[in-house]
């Protein structure tokens, strides 16, 4: 019994140990050398990019993809810190000028691969009954956003802005009073709404279509904030030839048709 | 060895030296999550003695059945990574959470609330005063106790006037040991009791977010933190010294 129980306890040590880690840049110990892209994209991206790479690897030969999936900031933080990347695609312009800025990535690199835009999620059975925007400011109801810092959080915020002209002056005020959690990152808001855990949440289009069993509610185009996500390589990166045949892979006819089918607009 | 934990947390302390340094550090944001911060993390640490104490008093004392699987169930979430604590809390006790759809019944919501932060905390940091009375009673001199036995003491009094006492040390150290893991607990946290600054934002939660915004911010923030971490760790030496 003593026994049984010391084993459990030290496999119980060894699976928290196991715990997964961002996808670092594999060995190259397999038959010809296959080489690897580093690419560090938004968290928004995950879905789209993970198929984008399959596609990617399996017409390039002896290619791995890896991707490091995090807020933007975060990525732009770990890039300045010495990170290895080879590609990176972020959700706003400011990382990607503040990279420009630090000379990781060259003046004139970035190019626009995507538009993006905001919508309301809301649980599969809506438990707040919410079919109109103004809902979102009754008092009581459970909102979660993105925090500020974050670019998705950032655009709700200017959103709401645009609101308060066609729905009174006091409706940001009444909505942002609502907000429970100001998560992380996007994929964040998604997660809580899906467990029922508030009544509403502002993600981006692509994250709605990611998670179809949820409810949308449209943002008009007037009161939306389009989101447009720059792309470029790395200065340093030592797979220059690879992280522009991947952009060019972005930004082709198939790699658009990926993105959109992801629930992205072309720019 | 030393310098694997000496270099990161200097280059901390040297890299957030700037003109900035205070007004990142006093800012009302910083200044709100440090306040809940321990005032959470204080309330688990009250709760794992008022709790913990006579559960560990039990395990170390009593034989009964399945108590193996007991301190097993205690001790897992030591070894747990925060994020499963979190996910589990949320899932147990969310809206439609396994018992919190009852609660709901009663109108009663438990994420996103202040109280989710100390839940979170207690799973995760509690453990570790448990477990560190469980030994301290265990180690009592099983003679010291049935002299009280044989002096007519009952089991109240052996527990007050001999087990308490003998395992002081061991009781104080568990007890800042659960203070100061609580005072970091961030993985539970944020997916158990989200964030929103003054209700359940913690000061690792603002580290992280910082991080996001401002590197400046995150620095100063964790300075603020280990400084008072510190502290709580030098007061255990010198109370433990004086007794």
């Amino acid at each position: 019994m003593k026994r049984i129980v010391t084993w459990i306890f030290l496999l119980a040590i060894l699976l928290a140990g196991c715990s997964p880690a961002s996808p670092a840049p594999q060995s190259a110990s397999v038959t010809p050398a296959p080489r690897t892209l580093t690419v560090f994209a938004a968290a928004s991206l995950t879905d789209a990019f993970t198929e984008l790479g399959k596609k990617f690897e399996a017409q390039t030969p002896n290619v791995s993809v890896t991707f490091n999936f995090a807020g933007s900031q975060a990525l732009r933080t770990q890039i300045e810190e010495g990170a290895p990347v080879d590609v990176f695609a972020s959700a706003n312009h400011k990382e990607m000028q503040a990279l420009i800025a630090g000379a990781f990535v060259a003046q004139d690199s970035p190019q626009v691969f995507l538009n993006n835009k905001l919508v309301v999620i809301l649980p599969a059975d809506n438990p707040a009954k919410i079919d109109a925007l103004t809902g979102l400011a009754t008092p009581g109801v459970k909102i979660i956003l993105a925090a500020e810092e974050v670019p998705v959080g950032k655009y709700s915020r200017e959103a709401f802005e645009k609101m308060n002209a066609q729905f009174g002056s006091d409706f940001s005020q009444k909505l942002l009073a609502n907000v429970v959690s100001n998560e992380d990152n996007v994929k964040q808001v998604v997660a809580k709404i899906q467990l029922d855990e508030a009544d509403a949440g502002l993600v981006y289009t692509s994250d709605a279509v990611a998670a179809p069993e949820l409810q949308t509610l449209e943002i008009p185009a007037e009161l939306n904030v389009i989101a447009k996500y720059p792309i470029a390589p790395l200065v340093e990166s030592k797979n220059a030839d690879l992280a522009k045949a991947f952009i060019a892979y972005v930004l082709s006819n198939d790699g658009q048709a990926i993105l959109e089918k992801w629930g992205f607009a072309s720019p | 060895m030393v310098g694997l934990f000496l270099l990161p947390l200097a280059s901390v302390f040297i890299r957030s030296v700037n003109a900035d340094f205070f007004a990142y550090a006093f800012s009302e944001q910083a200044v709100s999550a440090l306040k809940l911060s321990l005032v959470t993390s204080t309330i688990t640490a009250l709760f794992a003695i008022l709790f913990g104490t006579p559960l560990a008093y039990i395990l170390a004392n009593w034989k009964f059945k399945f108590k193996a699987w007991l301190e097993l169930l205690i001790d897992l979430p030591i070894v747990l990574p925060p994020s499963v604590a979190g996910l589990a809390l949320l899932i147990a006790f969310g809206r439609r959470g396994l018992f919190g759809s009852y609660l709901s019944l009663l109108g009663i919501s438990l994420p996103f609330t202040t109280t989710a932060v100390v839940m979170a905390q207690a799973f995760v940091a509690a453990p570790l005063y448990i477990r560190s009375a469980r030994v301290g009673f265990t180690s009592i001199d099983q003679q010291l106790e049935e002299a009280a036995n044989v002096e007519g003491a009952n089991r109240w009094q052996m527990f007050r006037e001999v087990a308490l006492p003998l395992s002081g040390k061991a009781l104080l150290s568990g007890a800042i040991l659960t203070w100061t893991r609580a005072l970091g607990e961030f993985g539970a946290t944020i997916l158990f009791a989200g964030n929103l600054e003054g209700v359940t934002q913690t000061m690792p939660m603002a580290i992280y977010l910082g991080f996001e915004r401002n590197v400046g911010v995150a620095l100063a923030l964790s300075v603020a933190l280990m400084i008072v971490s510190a502290l709580l760790l030098l007061a255990t030496k010198k109370l433990e010294q004086t007794e």
